[in-house]
């Protein structure tokens, strides 16, 4: 057996891999071309993308940019001879500006316009935590209730009244915890605040605006439309319902069985039922229940039909990310003493939202674009806008281009969420190994 | 098992027992639904004492000491930590979780602190320690267990004896009176199993009173000063360590011991 023994005398230096391996020809042949199998169906691609290019590409290059009209358009493109016809871009020139702000005044656009801005500083912090400080949060926290008095505009005071209400809420729930039972301070933190936000609040800001009356000229909703509608909502609405969610996804994991059987029924209801017909409940049945006389908002009325709808999905998807956990996080807060809230804040909740990003983020995309249902009772989102341009005798009969150009928006918004996500997800994969 | 080579010069009788009562349980039961896991627990546990509990896999001897701390519920009995007894009254049990550290097989860091969050987050929040002071505290039990250099990485970036270590230092940030350790170096690779015992020593030699699960008879024999053998959720045997090894009483025992230390 002398044949089993061997020692290296010398140690070899690395070398380069063959040519066929690396650079652009070593690419192309080991994923395009390895085999004739996936050869053929290179080809066959090739030739679909140049089908498909070849069309498009001449009706999307169309200098219709100044037409007044279909008709116009149709003149500019027949005298050049386009055999596949082509693109109308008068009607975006035209309309481009509704699309985005619906009908809210010319001159105060600068309002929502400042609130999408102020709203990426907001989320600034939120998103990216490492590169601004967490002093910015306080910011976020202020532009909750700064934004919707930029939206609506009013006295300075509704918005602070209604921040006061939180503030009420939670000293509720700190102050009769101890007397009354966890169980019953919670009741009493929610039910609180909306009484003081039902009926306080306006009586309370008329007195305070007739001693200060401090505030921006007030934008009706009905004002309210096109692609800012489309943002308006979906940004209260994941904002609110991620919040609504944590607190959904704890209550059901709750031993309180009062507090978890109210989580479960909430989220298996608003799961079972879509998402039109709560927006219709919105938009006719809740007038039924209100007292007469009361005009609630329709846009609020969405938005809470909306932000329902998603906290319930969140919930769930959070519920999952909690499952996820090993008990053993749980143990140790407990046997380091930390209370429930304390440790589902500092240990379950960050993790568990960590694991939950991916799911999150994809609630948020479909709500997004669920918005768009708001036109079928009849708000005037950009899909809502497309009924009454067509209806125009000047534009009578366009299709691709409105719904193209509405498509961009809500593409150019969804596929950040969803890169960040995948972003976030990475960074926090790397961060914790 | 019963190989380990203790370095350390271990002098069991220079550590101090009190006649102060630590842990006293009496007459303590316990059911997982119908299953009596825990039967008639009576144990009675003095400042400055290391025990040790063995025995074979499910008899209880992890849902034992997780009754001392409550994250196992007893149903009936009483088990009484430092004067204050573990009841329904959750204000006792906060109280009897902040002077009982704890130490998991698993560790049970948490992943998303650095290692000196990890030191640093119960102080903060449950002790009301000033941010510097729980910092310096940290820091102190850290070289304490041999690992201040580690202080800003993720327990995912460290191995397991040191983030074993880790645990026993984030529990020490506390200040408790009693530390339990449950298996900790049961998930451990045999090379890292050394540094961690060597840590729990040091302990001991400062006068914690420690109940701690684990077959590392070595450490048994050179730290405790009683070994308890459980079967069945009973306590079978408990003994001073050189005669519980050289002399077990029970059958149970003696068929135990032959297991471990037979191969
Ligand atoms: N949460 C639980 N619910 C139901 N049964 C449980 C639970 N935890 C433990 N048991 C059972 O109780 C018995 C004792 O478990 P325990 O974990 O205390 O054993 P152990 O002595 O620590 O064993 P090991 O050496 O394997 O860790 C086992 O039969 C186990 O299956
Ligand atoms: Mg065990």
């Amino acid at each position: 057996m002398a044949g089993l023994s061997y020692v290296r005398v010398e140690m070899l230096p690395e070398r380069e891999p063959p040519v066929s391996e690396v650079g652009l020809i070593g690419w192309l042949k080991s994923n395009l071309f390895s085999g004739w199998f996936n050869t053929i169906l290179t080809l066959i691609s090739l030739y679909f993308i140049y089908a498909l290019v070849s069309s498009i590409l001449p009706w999307l290059w169309s200098p219709t940019w100044a037409a007044q009209s279909l008709n116009e358009c149709r003149e500019i493109v027949s005298d050049l001879g386009k055999e596949h016809g082509g693109a109308c871009y008068g009607v975006i020139r035209e309309r481009w500006q509704q699309l985005l702000f619906g009908f809210y005044p010319d001159e105060l656009r600068w309002r929502p316009i400042l609130t999408l801005i102020l709203l990426f500083v907001a989320l600034a912090p939120v998103l990216f935590t490492e590169a601004f400080p967490a002093k910015m949060l306080w910011f976020t926290g202020a532009f909750l209730f700064l934004a919707p008095w930029l939206m609506w505009g009013g006295v300075i005071w509704t918005p602070l009244l209604v921040a006061a209400g939180l503030v009420i809420g939670f000293y509720a729930f700190k102050f009769s915890a101890g007397a009354i039972g966890n169980l019953a301070a919670i009741i009493l933190a929610i039910a609180l605040p909306i009484l003081w936000w039902m009926f306080a609040i306006g009586p309370i800001s008329q007195g305070l605006a007739s001693i200060i009356p401090f505030g921006i000229e007030v934008v009706e909703s009905r004002l309210f439309g096109g692609f800012m509608l489309s943002v308006w909502i979906g940004v209260v609405a994941i904002a609110i319902s991620l919040f609504l969610g944590v607190v959904l996804a704890l209550g059901r994991q709750s031993e309180l069985m009062i507090v978890k059987y109210l989580s479960v029924g909430f989220i298996e209801f608003i799961r079972g039922v879509p998402l039109i017909t709560l927006l219709f409940v919105a938009s006719t049945l809740l007038n039924i229940f209100m007292p007469p006389g009361t005009n609630f908002d329709i846009i609020l009325r969405v938005m809470i039909m909306a932000t329902l709808f998603a906290s319930a999905y969140i919930a769930e998807v959070i519920r999952g990310g909690l499952a996820a956990l090993p008990r053993g996080q749980y143990e140790a807060a407990d046997a380091l003493g930390l209370d429930y809230w304390k440790s589902q804040r500092l240990i379950i909740l960050p993790q568990a939202l960590k694991i939950s990003i991916p799911g999150i983020v994809s609630t948020f995309i479909g709500l997004f674009k669920d918005t768009t249902l708001v036109s079928i009772i009849g708000l005037l989102d950009p899909i809502g806008l497309t009924g009454s341009i067509r209806a125009d005798a000047n534009w009578n009969g366009i299709i691709w281009e409105l719904y193209g150009f509405i498509a961009i928006l809500f593409f150019i918004s969804c596929f950040s969420m969803s890169r960040y996500s995948m972003w976030l997800e990475r960074k926090l994969r790397k961060g914790h190994q | 098992m019963s190989t380990l080579e203790l370095d350390t010069q271990v002098d069991a009788s220079r550590m101090e027992i009190s006649d102060e009562v630590a842990i006293e349980i009496s007459d303590m039961n316990k059911w997982f639904g119908t299953f009596h896991v825990l039967r008639d627990i009576n144990l009675t546990v003095n400042r400055g004492e290391r025990i040790v509990i063995c025995g074979p896999s499910g008899s209880g001897k992890s849902t034992l000491i997780r009754c001392i701390n409550r994250l196992e519920e007893h149903q009936a009995g009483s088990i009484v930590v430092d004067g204050t007894e573990l009841n329904s009254d959750l204000k006792n049990v906060d109280k009897v979780r902040s002077e009982v550290g704890m130490v998991f097989q698993h560790f049970n860091l948490f992943p998303h602190l650095t290692v000196l969050e990890n030191c640093t987050l119960a102080p903060i929040w449950v002790r009301k320690v000033p941010r510097k002071e729980a910092v310096e505290r940290a820091m102190h039990f850290l070289e304490k267990v041999k690992i201040p250099d580690q202080a800003m990485k993720y327990p995912g970036q460290l191995s397991g004896g040191q983030q074993q270590r880790v645990a026993i230092a984030r529990s020490l940030c506390m200040m408790p009176r009693i530390m339990l350790f449950d298996e900790p170096t049961s998930a451990l690779d045999p090379e890292m199993i050394k540094e961690v015992l060597d840590t729990m020593i040091e302990l001991a030699e400062e006068g914690m009173t420690m109940l701690c699960v684990t077959h590392e008879m070595g450490f048994a024999q050179a730290v405790a000063n009683r070994v308890i053998f459980m079967a069945d959720g009973q306590i079978v045997e408990q003994n001073e360590p050189h005669e519980f090894f050289n002399n077990p009483k029970s059958e149970r025992t003696q068929q135990f011991l032959s297991q471990i230390i037979g191969h």
